[in-house]
């Protein structure tokens, strides 16, 4: 049973995690514009930009 | 060879240009140098230009004062600034605007919304590094126009954000509940003390899951008991609320049964039909919004001191005036100062033919200037002008049609006091009659409650509408209101008007008696001009090179040398000219030769007739009201195989005869796509319109669909019948389900956790069933 001690938190703080990082791509804003990141692929920098 | 076009902004380069051999000016060239400076050549291979987006010219007008507009960053030290990017033409004009303003080194971020082409950048520092920052998009041609994030984002956003977070919570708790939950249920050789120990921890994650996720739904009923009625979000809330309350009691009084994963799951599948639902409204009403932000266009102002200035047209003060040049759309009322030009003001009239204004001709916003400069003593701007009154009478126009009451409600109203009264019923009878422990009564209750839980038939309409949209969507078919579909389903009339939605729109060359010779070189002055009939004749002769010495005289026509293409005066016509039987153009080859006569007709849309014959396949009367001649009128309904038509119709004649087939007791579609249908289209019972319509048409139609073609209105009609069956098939589940389940539970043979994937399974059923609708034929 002791098992269970490390195993539950370990399973929540997994689960936590991912839910941050759902909650934390909605808040910076990864959900807003769906079509504008399909278009947004095909014209990223193929050059690295001059300082 | 083809006339050589501006590197920059495609225009024609004139051959006295400022700019050199490659560019119409000197503001483009300087842009195609700045962007050349940069390395962002690449824009000009990536590009796709949209014809009816303004050309990306720059303008000499004095930089718009963005610094008010400035608001303090998301961190200190920041500013952040929100515009609306005027003349954009595709997705490498969202890159090049964006790498523009990231290479500036204080700009922290620019994020341009492709749909809604807002643009939102932070940059470090003060409001004073606005218009440095922003220098290089404007010197490259756009135009940016400040506007309100809080008025435009919505509250309808924030609502969308607030139901995925909930969705992430209780999706997180379900999981993670039931994982502890299996373990209890299974285990057999588990301890008292473990088990309390599990269901202590599942207490600690649903407890507050519950308390957060379930909010978008407490609003939903704590409105709706307010004001004395009854919904979906009655018997949810309460279901879930008894079940953790239950619960817990349960755990603290260390009992065997815990039922938070019943409610953590119910949750999270309820929010995920909410969150379809209300992503499929948000797509239509971001149409709707994109539509309005269109009609918003910087106007070009005199300041007293001469000087020139960039204003939204809200700032505008009547009084003031105002410069527009050839190929911008008028952004404001007036009359004109001075200059000459022809007018498209097809958004307000409906009218495909250009009108020639003059000093003193009254212009209206949202119509486009075409072919000369205008200086417009402004009238009216902003909310007072004509465009934004009509939006408003159509907006009280819609809000009239809206008593249609949404299916799904009305089952709601009827269903729920049901649901009560038997969850109800169940507690007393368990708690009196049978004389069980008040804790074994509740527990009935709430399985009474979660079984019945309205979920299959909550789900049973939106599931079919969000696919058969999504469906619908794909072939170009936008669906804007939420009950057209069940409108659709019940048509069985359709009314076209005929300009612009039987026929292109487009001008053709009729025949007439005019000479191959008069055609080949009337043609060769019409090339250079962007009027739609003589575009129309040029395209007739297959002449894409004009002569040399061509000049346009605005609102007139076009000449070189002592040949004449025109007004009937302009042509060297002498006298009243005789009646006009449509749009025509003049031709007179030299000063000796009387005018010709080039009049033109509209094409039908290639399959008109095929749509028209699907359209009776299915069971539906076609008839067509159009305010056009009656000799055009009959030719157009004899060639599309309509028998019933009327032409010379007034809008408030489409009406009557609208509100006429209404009291036959008809279900009449209409399609239509001008200003002058807007009426007609909100009085019908549902209406259509073509994506090439009037921006007013589209608002008022409830489906906008796009492409030339107008299948699409029989495609739409099928599917919403198909729709309708299956809305009726998951209703006939629904309800055959409940009648099975809710006297299993009401005689406590089903357990929370039992019901709760018994109506877990049922709207698996229904959405199943809801899915058959994206795949196979449309009727």
């Amino acid at each position: 049973m002791t098992s269970l001690l490390l195993l539950i938190p370990l399973a929540l703080f997994l689960g936590g995690c991912g839910l941050a990082a759902f909650l934390w791509a909605l808040r910076s804003g990864q959900f807003d514009d769906l079509e504008g990141a399909a278009h947004r692929i095909l014209f990223d920098d193929d050059e690295p930009p001059r300082a | 060879m083809a006339e050589p076009v501006c590197r920059h902004c495609g225009l024609p380069v004139p051959p006295d240009s400022l700019g050199g051999s490659e560019f119409c000016c000197a503001g483009c060239r300087a842009a195609f140098d700045l962007l050349h400076g940069l390395g962002l050549d690449a824009y000009y291979e990536r590009r796709v230009t949209d014809p009816n987006v303004r050309p990306l010219k720059p303008e000499d007008a004095a930089e718009l004062d963005l610094s008010p507009e400035v608001r303090p960053g998301p961190e200190a030290g920041t500013s952040a600034l929100h515009v609306v990017v005027d003349g954009l033409h595709c997705a490498a004009c969202v890159w090049l605007v964006e790498t523009l303003l990231k290479r500036h080194p204080a700009v922290v971020s620019a994020r341009l919304n492709m749909t809604t082409r807002r643009l939102r950048l932070v940059w470090r520092g003060g409001p004073d590094l606005a218009a440095e920052i922003t220098r290089p998009v404007r010197e490259v041609g756009y135009r940016l126009l400040p506007f309100d994030p809080s008025c435009l984002q919505g509250a309808a956003q924030t609502r969308q954000r607030a139901l995925l977070r909930a969705m992430a919570v209780a999706g997180f708790a379900a999981a993670n509940v039931m994982l502890l939950s299996v373990a209890v249920w299974s285990g057999s050789d588990m301890g008292p003390a473990t088990r309390d120990f599990l269901h202590w921890i599942s207490a600690l994650i649903a407890l507050p899951a519950i308390a957060y996720a379930i909010r978008p739904f407490l609003g939903g009923a704590w409105g709706a008991l307010r004001h004395g009625r009854m919904n979906m979000d009655v018997p949810i809330v309460l279901a879930v609320a008894l079940a953790a309350g239950m619960s817990l009691w349960e755990t603290a009084a260390s009992g065997v049964h815990a039922y938070f994963d019943s409610a953590c799951a119910l949750l999270f599948f309820l929010l995920i039909g909410r969150y379809l639902d209300a992503l499929a409204r948000g797509r239509a009403r971001a149409g709707a919004e994109n539509l309005l932000t269109l009609s918003a266009v910087a106007v070009t102002v005199e300041r007293p001191d001469g000087g020139l200035v960039t204003l939204p047209p809200e700032r505008v003060a009547a009084g003031e005036v105002a410069r527009v040049a050839p190929g911008d759309r008028i952004g404001i009322d007036g009359v004109v100062e001075s200059g000459r030009s022809d007018v498209d003001a097809q958004a307000i009239s409906g009218e495909t033919t250009p009108v020639a204004v003059a000093e003193g001709s009254a212009v209206h916003a949202g119509t486009l200037n075409l072919s000369g400069p205008l200086r417009i003593r402004v009238t009216a701007a902003g909310e007072a002008t004509l465009l934004a009154e009509i939006v408003r009478l159509m907006e009280a126009a819609e809000q009239g049609r809206a008593k249609a009451v949404a299916l799904a409600d009305r089952a709601a109203r009827l269903y729920a006091p049901v649901v009560h009264a038997l969850a109800l019923a169940a507690f007393l009878w368990w708690f009196w009659a049978m004389g069980a422990g008040w804790q074994e009564s509740l527990l009935t209750a709430i399985s009474v409650l979660i079984v019945t839980c309205p979920c299959a038939l909550a789900l049973a309409v939106p599931a079919v509408q969000v696919i058969a949209s999504g469906r619908l969507f794909k072939g170009g078919i936008l669906v804007k209101s939420g009950t057209a579909l069940e409108r659709l389903e019940r048509v069985d009339t359709v009314v076209f008007d005929k300009t612009g939605t039987l026929t292109t729109g487009t001008p053709q060359l009729a025949p007439g008696d005019w000479t191959e010779a008069d055609l080949a070189a009337a043609a060769e002055l019409a090339a250079g001009s962007r009027h739609p009939l003589a575009r129309a004749l040029a395209a007739a002769a297959g002449v894409t090179r004009p002569r040399e010495d061509v000049r346009e005289a605005p609102g007139e026509g076009l000449a070189a040398g002592a040949a004449r293409l025109g007004r009937h005066a302009f042509a060297g016509g002498a006298g009243e000219p005789p009646p006009a039987e449509g749009p025509e153009l003049w031709w007179r080859a030299d000063e000796a030769a009387a005018p010709v006569r080039f009049a033109f007709t509209q094409e039908l849309r290639p399959d008109a007739a095929a749509a028209v014959a699907a359209l009776r396949a299915m069971g539906i009367a076609v008839s067509i009201l159009s305010g056009d001649r009656e000799a055009a009128v009959e030719g157009a309904a004899r060639q599309a195989g309509i028998s019933d038509w009327r032409a010379a119709c007034r809008p408030a004649d489409k009406v009557a005869r609208l509100a006429a087939l209404r009291a036959e007791g008809r279900h009449v579609a209409m399609v239509g796509d001008g200003l002058n249908d807007a009426p007609a289209l909100a009085a019908a019972e549902v209406s259509l319109s073509p994506a090439s319509a009037a921006d007013l048409a589209q608002t008022a139609a409830d489906v906008v669909f796009q492409g030339g073609r107008l299948s699409p209105v029989a495609e739409a009609i099928g599917v919403a019948r198909r729709a309708g069956r299956l809305v009726r098939l998951n209703f006939a589940f629904a309800v055959g389900y409940n009648l099975v389940t809710v006297p299993l539970a009401m005689a406590g043979l089903v357990t929370p956790l039992i019901a709760a994937a018994a109506m877990s399974t049922s709207s698996l059923v229904v959405m199943v069933n809801a899915m058959r609708l994206a795949k196979g034929r449309s009727r």
